[in-house]
């Protein structure tokens, strides 16, 4: 992401910059995103919205250079000794302060499934009472312990990522800051219908090779949003371009969907955005349901023999009204969404 | 403000360097004995194959070991159960590591020390082992890790209406991330929550409340876990120690409390 070196938060804020903390400015400060909250603010209270934000690296990269210039005692240089940008909550305590929010505030960390399970706990918080509306999103930015690490297990392609193709390669990695402002009743909107979470219980780093885990997530987030296959219009798939994931992936959409399904990996645009992967490619597909505009795969030449007819190459415009997005992570973490266009009322 | 509950507390564990097991901190808790004069070896959780006990990072040992025995003493098989994996600042022996390899020689990044850095390590190992398809999480609130952690978890019992296992940990830091992200020893608790109480569970309510004021731990235990970074959950522990009803506050964020009553 061009820019951020040189974009330092205001100075308000100046005890939470770090890249990742910049990155996360920017998406905050997108689309209006600060007005909303500001006008949800002064309806429910500051401290009746809740901060739930995914990542999976949080601002680790501002440790990273720290090691890197550590001084002659072996401690942090005076610019980077700042506890709050050296943890994990780095990023959920920054979106609270930058919010001027003071309900609850947690960092969810559960690797690339992070910014999609941020929608079933914040959901959650607001059903029990525990909040009016919450803030929910992800951010991850590039650092050495992903790039080097994702080289490491030998998953990064050295070319432009292929989703679903034949001949992928790997993944690209992405950055990406996204949000949504979740209220029980919203004057205008899209509405989350369910959602789906569950494990592989199979390995750190690869996906089962049925895809147990990535089922059931899908199941429970039907069941939550009480609609069958064949009302889904579109999904989202987590389409690493990984061998694995796609190939398990494909499994899984071809024998659950009619063929009539449309389906996508837009990867191919963003890359991996990892822990901010599910809030973006909820943005893809709440923007498809709202202009009717179904993405495609981008680089998909030829299709791996597992891809089903559901899996799309080209975009199209088409009525939608309902869509799924699916997010699988390390550890075997999985979470399906379930979204439905604004007309379409709550499911429950 | 709403609160929630009650909620059964079905299992109990804690482990810490100082305190190994829930039976042994609750008798230093209650003041019936001395702690043990020398801190014990971290934990080697059944649940992993012996090689993986060995090479199993000791965020994974420790959060593994109080899973495993909350879970006994709940008597409640651990593959049913959901989870919620709270740690302030996750692996911070692999963290420093990490950083120390790449400011040195990036290329040598070991891809198990990557997959193992990752926040929800623990509670992806806890699915594995225990072949757990049930949902986990895995967070942390800083300071407020502790308390999110809890009120995470009773919303989970109270929104699915099952019973579910939260599990908190933190572990010694090591190399320059300590000055930054200081925590000692290791600290890991874990409680099964429900909602139909057996006979003999205690039971616990949760309101969330203005204020910043936190109970202090005043046990002799206190001075044993208070460099731990997740040392804020002892006094929940010195309350359960002691067989009395009881209400604590545990600091959920700036100018909130989470306000747990025992009965």
């Amino acid at each position: 992401m061009p820019g951020l070196e040189t974009a330092a938060l205001p100075d308000r804020l100046s005890q939470w910059d770090c890249r990742n903390n910049r990155l996360a400015w920017r998406g905050l400060v997108s689309d209006g995103f600060i007005d909303a909250v500001k006008a949800a603010r002064s309806r429910y209270g500051a401290d009746r919205i809740a901060v739930v934000v995914g990542t999976s690296t949080s601002s680790i990269g501002a440790s990273e250079e720290a090691y890197t210039r550590l001084d002659p005692d072996g401690r942090y240089p005076a610019d980077l000794r700042r506890p709050i940008i050296h943890t994990p909550h780095s990023i959920g305590n920054f979106v609270q302060h930058a919010l001027g929010l003071e309900g609850t505030s947690v960092t969810v960390a559960t690797a690339c499934s992070s910014s999609a399970k941020v929608f079933a706990q914040a959901e959650r918080m607001i059903r029990c009472g525990l909040a009016d509306a919450a803030v929910v999103g992800g951010v991850d930015t590039l650092c050495g312990s992903v790039l080097f690490g994702f080289n490491s297990l030998e998953l990064v392609s050295p070319d432009r990522c292929q989703p679903f193709d034949v001949a992928r390669r790997g993944i690209n990695l992405g950055e990406a800051a996204g949000f949504a402002l979740l209220e029980r009743e919203a004057f205008a909107g899209s509405w989350l219908l369910g959602y789906g979470e569950s494990n592989d219980a199979h390995h750190m780093s690869s996906p089962h090779p049925e895809g147990r885990g990535a089922r059931l997530a899908l199941q429970a987030a039907l069941k939550l949003a009480a609609i069958q296959p064949g009302e889904i219009d579109y999904i989202n798939l987590h389409g690493t371009a990984s061998h694995k994931n796609d190939e398990v992936e494909a499994l899984v959409v071809a024998e659950t969907f009619p063929e009539s399904t449309f389906a996508s990996s837009t990867k191919g645009w963003t890359g991996h955005t990892l822990g901010a992967a599910g809030i973006v490619e909820a943005a893809i597909s709440l923007l498809a349901l709202e202009h009717g505009v179904l993405p495609g795969t981008l680089n998909l030449d030829t299709p791996d023999p597992a891809c089903g007819p559901q899996i799309q190459r080209e975009n199209a415009q088409r009525d939608a009204r309902r869509a799924l997005s699916f997010s699988f992570g390390f550890g075997g973490s999985n979470c399906v969404l379930a979204f439905g266009r604004s007309d379409l009322g709550a499911a429950r | 403000m709403k609160s929630i509950g009650p909620l059964a507390i079905e299992g109990i564990a804690f482990w810490s360097s100082r305190l190994p097991g829930w039976d042994i901190a609750r008798s230093v808790i209650r003041g019936e004995q001395p702690a043990p004069a020398a801190p014990s070896s971290r934990p080697a959780p059944a649940l992993l194959a012996p090689t993986e006990r060995r090479r199993a990072p000791d965020t994974v040992a420790v959060a593994l070991e109080v899973a495993s025995r909350a879970c006994e003493s709940a008597g409640l098989a651990p593959a049913a159960l959901p989870s919620v994996f709270a740690s302030t600042h996750g692996d911070l022996a692999i963290s420093d590591h990490m950083c120390a390899t790449l400011a040195s020689a990036p290329t040598l990044i070991s891809p198990i020390k990557f997959h193992n850095s990752v926040h929800n390590a623990a509670a992806g190992y806890w699915s594995i082992g225990t072949g757990s398809t049930a949902p986990y999480t895995a967070i942390s609130a800083f300071h407020y890790t502790f308390a999110a952690g809890l009120l995470e978890t009773a919303i989970q019992v109270i929104s699915g209406e099952q019973p579910v296992l939260y599990v908190a940990f933190d572990i010694e830091a090591k190399g320059a991330l300590a000055t930054v992200a200081p925590s000692r020893g290791l600290l890991g608790v874990a409680l099964a929550l429900s909602l139909s109480p057996k006979n003999l569970s205690r039971r616990m309510t949760l309101r969330v409340q203005d204020g910043a004021a936190a109970t202090a731990a005043t046990s002799p235990a206190a001075a044993l876990v208070a460099d731990n970074a997740l040392a804020p959950c002892l006094p929940l522990f010195e309350c359960l120690a002691k067989d009395q009803a009881a209400g604590i506050d545990l600091a959920l964020s700036d100018n909130k409390i989470l306000s747990v009553t025992l009965d």
